[in-house]
């Protein structure tokens, strides 16, 4: 690993005015466990870190006004052990519980899990973001795809979004607060994840001078994620789907039914949520929007079998609310 | 010449002060400034647990934390497990099952699984393979590993 400068600060202001405006200048050391490895793996490169870990605001775990409050720094073991998400947003929990092993929840923190970069093993063999050859020619589509996007990829970004909880803050309607030393603002969780045209871009709207802080997520839905591995532990997710659904009686409002691991950014299946609205949950209902969910997807040359995986996972999630489980 | 940065943290009950890089991992700083050796690496990503020890009550790999991160902690490596010459039951049970064979996971195993021990007395085999996910072992085939973490349960359980 290169040398870099390192920085303490205990104040989210402090903290904000040792980052840069570009990428490498300066980068957020939270719990380390992706911007160690890409540093220890020269795939990235910075020239300071500032730890944002003993940064008091950044914490905690709350309720308040109808929604629930995660500190970005909140670890994914606080998540899962915390009863309020355990009761009412099971989604989370569920998602936060999936991520690798005691040792990477115990110090992987939630906005860590929102910024991870892609997994991609062109990317991480260094061939950029876009994983293109020698010759400008992307690697995925003729290469081992196996693990990569089943939707979404047309603009070239063939990795899928690393973010376990992504998906299920998409359905949850949660909104993303960011800090710069120049102001606060908030993005739909939605409009966070993005997939990049270049090798230059990044897959999230933060930028460079910005910290997440928290991240808000409002109260009052059913929810439910399933996740498909090919191990039951320390092992990626190959898809998962994460359901919120507005109850009115025993009908749905209105339903979000989002897709994990299948696209550069958790994939917001439209049609699976228009195809539950207006009606109560059963086999049937379950199977239709378990169909919609993965129409018009375009599997590339190994991972065909994610369809199907992902379909499924759709079933299970909306079948585990059907059955009260969640 | 890089900068060096002062830590001082707790390290098996004893107050210890150091030296290091920021880019040293807490492992490094353990293995080859403090001279702690018990502590090993395996692939020094996060994958293979080897390098596994206890910080502020929680089992951390200690290659994806820097040294200069653990100023003001407490941690507990493989080192502080025993009890002088006496042995923790898990060590026992480890050298009794045949549970190890090069050795090199063995201290992340057992600081991990007294970890799980230590807030679970009673695991049962699921428990013991889901918590110890994140510990390789290239010789054992695991079995023998889950049975010592099992006999060091009881033997735990006993002594009450």
């Amino acid at each position: 690993m290169h040398a870099f400068e390192y920085a303490n600060p205990t104040t989210l202001k402090d903290a904000l005015a040792l980052l840069g405006n570009r990428w490498g200048d300066a980068d957020v050391l939270a719990g380390g466990t992706d911007i160690l490895s890409l540093m220890k793996d020269e795939v990235y490169v910075s020239k300071r870190l500032v730890n944002i870990k003993n940064i008091k605001e950044l914490g905690g775990i709350s309720m308040s006004r109808g929604a629930l409050r995660i500190g970005a720094g909140a670890t994914l073991e606080q998540l899962i052990e915390n009863a309020e998400i355990r009761k009412s947003f099971p989604s989370l929990a569920a998602a936060a519980r999936g991520v690798a092993s005691p040792q990477i929840r115990n110090i992987g923190t939630v906005g860590g899990d929102l910024c991870q970069r892609p997994r991609c093993w062109y990317y991480r063999g260094g061939n950029g973001l876009l994983a293109k050859g020698a010759n400008g020619r992307p690697l995925v589509p003729n290469g081992e795809n196996k693990y990569h996007a089943i939707f979404g990829h047309e603009g070239g970004a063939y990795f899928v979004s690393p973010s376990s909880l992504g998906p299920a803050l998409v359905a949850l309607d949660a909104k993303i607060k960011l800090a710069s030393a120049s102001g606060t603002r908030e993005v739909e969780a939605a409009k966070f994840f993005v997939a990049p045209a270049s090798d230059t871009a990044r897959e999230t709207a933060l930028l460079p001078n910005e910290i997440v802080t928290e991240i808000l997520v409002p109260a009052g839905m059913r929810n439910a994620t399933y996740e498909v591995r090919e191990k039951q532990a320390l092992d990626w997710p190959l898809a998962t789907a994460s359901v919120a659904l507005q109850m009115k009686g025993n009908s749905v409002a209105s339903a979000k039914v989002v897709l994990g691991h299948v696209a550069p950014t958790p994939w917001l299946a439209a049609a699976a949520g228009q195809a539950l609205s207006g009606k109560s949950l059963s086999d049937s209902t379950i199977a239709e929007a378990a169909d919609a969910a993965v129409q018009g997807a375009k599997p590339l040359s190994q991972n065909k079998y994610k369809v199907q995986l992902a379909r499924v996972a759709v079933k299970r999630a909306l079948t585990e609310i059907a059955r009260g489980r969640a | 010449m890089p900068t060096t940065v002062r830590v001082e943290c707790t390290i098996n009950d004893e107050t210890r002060e150091f030296l290091c890089e920021p880019r040293q991992s807490l492992l490094e700083c353990l293995r080859d400034v403090l001279g702690l050796t018990g502590t090993k690496e395996g692939c020094n990503d996060g994958n293979c647990g080897s390098c596994t020890v206890m910080m502020d009550g929680r089992i951390v790999p200690s290659c994806l934390v820097l040294g200069v991160e653990s100023q003001g902690s407490e941690i507990t490596t493989i080192e502080g497990v025993a009890r002088g010459s006496e042995l923790h039951p898990l060590q026992t049970a480890f050298l009794e099952s045949a549970a190890l064979q090069c050795g090199i996971c063995t201290p992340g195993f057992i600081v991990a699984a007294k970890a799980l021990l230590d807030r679970n007395p009673r695991p049962d085999e699921h428990e013991i393979r889901l918590w110890l996910a994140n510990n390789l072992c290239r010789c054992t085939g695991y079995d023998k590993i889950i049975r010592a973490v099992q006999q060091a349960a009881a033997t735990l359980q006993e002594a009450k």
